[in-house]
């Protein structure tokens, strides 16, 4: 048996794919950028929910939050050192993010308005997450699915409470009701276009199906979130932002409206509301760090002439 | 416990809850501005610890007040005129030497108070205290940590470091300070006498600092106000963002 047919037996016999393994070359192109791209997106994902820690309305929601985006940073890191088991180093990565080579999730070039907006995330957002990353967890690649197996543990609570942070709203005043209504006006279709594009127009889909890196299509994971939400709105008391929503027997699933593809391939483009606020900031960040990393690597370096010395 | 005694715990739970709550914030401040990704969740565990401890407080500030008031109503509806926080706290967060030096001096500050706090006759504050114990030695391994580094890191980290260390010292003087309210708590065995403190605390950042090739400055100078409400400029910005969504919406549930 060749290296590519056994490779392809395993995928075919679902067993995982591991680091040492032989792999297509275009199979670890394929998830050096899913997983980056993963990575990178719960990396930027921290700056709009990070932008209402000083402000969150009590001192209980505070520390949910602070503690919710530290989890973010902590898939990061997973997801990074994921990556990393391909051949690529974390500093390749962060400059194809910083370069815009690299994606991260569209949703995170929305601005976050308003306190309902940071529930609306935990809802929503991590909801349709969820949805994919359930599916990921069967994914062929080894250290991938086993990222995802502890990374959908801690989103599931990350949800429930993006959720009871809603339903508090909901069923607060009427200023905190709007608030409510408002973020799920703005948020629920970002959220539905973090599936990615229809599956005819999907540029990577196809092969990654074929070697199980994804294990559903956009389209049915889409579908299953649209499904799952329709009681939760209900349960929350607010008006479905979609008009045209209409059960339909036949399929057993919900018909909608079309997404606006339009404003999906823009925000892509980079030119959404907070595309370059997003990268501005990163980029900042990471350059007023870098003496501090100097300062480490030099301090590091004297120590071990030290100790060379020393012995 | 008599009225008098009710009424000065209940100020110095209050103080110690401010303190809790402004270092935290500040120290959250920094979640995705920091140098690197681990730091990031670092600053986040240290700054949930201090959240933590503020709601420990104020919830006994508000168990002793009796009037209503939770522990959101001590953290979210006092002006800065009734915050009684050490100044040291409410500066703003500074680069990351600043932040760091400002963590030494607090985490070396509570190594020394906790040990005391947690021999209070008061079993609530001797609870909160023992809890933070803890966390405590974690904090203090990690700024000493990036003390050391930045202080004998290159010539930049060193200038940056001193130069917080310069500006940073004028205001820790007022943690050792006691008035009549936290001399009575002490009298009483319910408080710390923080006068008391100073030699070990000085001790303990002298070493540091020292092999961190650092300077400890001379005692040329100090600001103090934070226990009377008398603060710097700060914190009154500082609570206007903390501040601002919770008040908008008068009585409401979050």
């Amino acid at each position: 048996m060749t290296p590519e047919e056994n490779f392809m037996r395993k995928i075919e016999a679902e067993e995982k794919i591991e680091p040492k393994d032989w792999m297509p070359d275009t199979y670890r192109k394929n998830l050096i950028r899913q997983i980056s791209q993963h990575a990178h997106s719960e990396v930027i994902g921290m700056q709009p929910e990070g932008n209402y820690i000083t402000r969150a309305p009590s001192l209980r929601r505070k520390a949910v939050l602070i503690s919710k985006v530290q989890d973010e940073a902590g898939h990061g890191l997973y997801l990074y050192s994921a990556a990393e088991t391909l051949g690529i180093s974390r500093s390749e990565m962060i400059e194809a993010l910083q370069s815009g080579k690299a994606k991260y999730s569209s949703i995170f070039n929305y601005p976050v308005l308003t306190w309902a907006d940071i529930a609306a995330i935990g809802w929503l957002v991590d909801g349709a997450a969820i949805v994919n990353q359930v599916s990921l967890q069967r994914t062929s690649y080894g250290p991938y699915s086993r990222g995802m197996i502890r990374i959908c543990k801690e989103e599931s609570f990350h949800q429930r409470q993006g959720y009871e942070a809603m339903l508090a709203l909901a069923k607060g005043s009427p200023d905190q009701k709007a608030m409510a209504q408002d973020a799920l006006n703005r948020f629920y279709w970002p959220a539905l276009m973090m599936f990615g594009p229809h599956d005819s127009e999907s540029a990577h889909s196809q092969k990654s199906m074929e070697w199980k890196i994804k294990r559903e299509t956009n389209d049915d994971l889409r579908q299953k979130f649209i499904d799952q939400t329709v009681p939760q709105i209900e349960v929350l008391g607010l008006e479905h932002p979609d008009k045209a929503l209409k059960w339909n027997e036949e399929r057993g699933h919900y018909d909608s409206s079309d997404l606006n593809w339009d404003e999906f391939w823009s925000v892509i483009a980079g030119n959404g509301h907070c595309n370059r606020q997003r990268l501005e900031h990163h980029i900042a960040a990471h350059d007023e760090g870098e003496w501090v990393r100097d300062a480490i690597t030099a301090y590091n370096e004297k120590k071990k002439a030290k100790q060379a010395k020393a012995a | 416990m008599s009225d008098a005694i009710k009424a000065a715990t209940l100020e110095y739970a209050t103080r110690l809850g401010d303190d809790s709550v402004v270092l935290g914030h500040r120290i959250s401040e920094w979640i995705s501005y920091g140098p690197f990704l681990e730091e990031d969740i670092a600053y986040g565990n240290v700054s949930l610890d201090y959240i933590g401890r503020a709601r420990m407080f104020y919830t006994y500030a508000a168990e002793l007040a009796d009037d209503g008031r939770d522990e959101d109503d001590f953290a979210y509806m006092r002006n800065d005129r009734e915050y009684r926080n050490l100044l040291l706290f409410e500066m703003p967060k500074g680069d990351f030497a600043y932040s760091q030096v400002r963590q030494l001096f607090a985490d070396v500050y509570y190594t020394v108070l906790l040990p005391e706090l947690l021999q209070s006759k008061d079993e609530t504050l001797s609870a909160i205290a023992a809890k933070a114990i803890k966390e405590t030695k974690y904090h203090l391994r990690r700024s000493r940590d990036w003390v050391l580094r930045l202080g004998d890191g290159t010539e930049e980290s060193h200038k940056r470091t001193q130069k917080a260390v310069d500006a940073l010292w004028g205001y820790t003087h007022e943690l050792f300070d006691m008035d009549a309210t936290e001399q009575l708590l002490a009298d009483e065995g319910i408080g710390v006498d923080v006068s008391k403190l100073r030699d070990a605390w000085l001790q303990r950042v002298t070493e540091i600092l020292t092999e961190a090739t650092l300077t400890v400055p001379e005692d040329s100078w100090e600001v103090k106000g934070g226990r009377i409400g008398y603060h710097t400029e700060n914190l009154g910005h500082m609570l206007t963002e903390m501040q601002i969504v919770h008040r908008s919406h008068p009585g409401c549930k979050w």
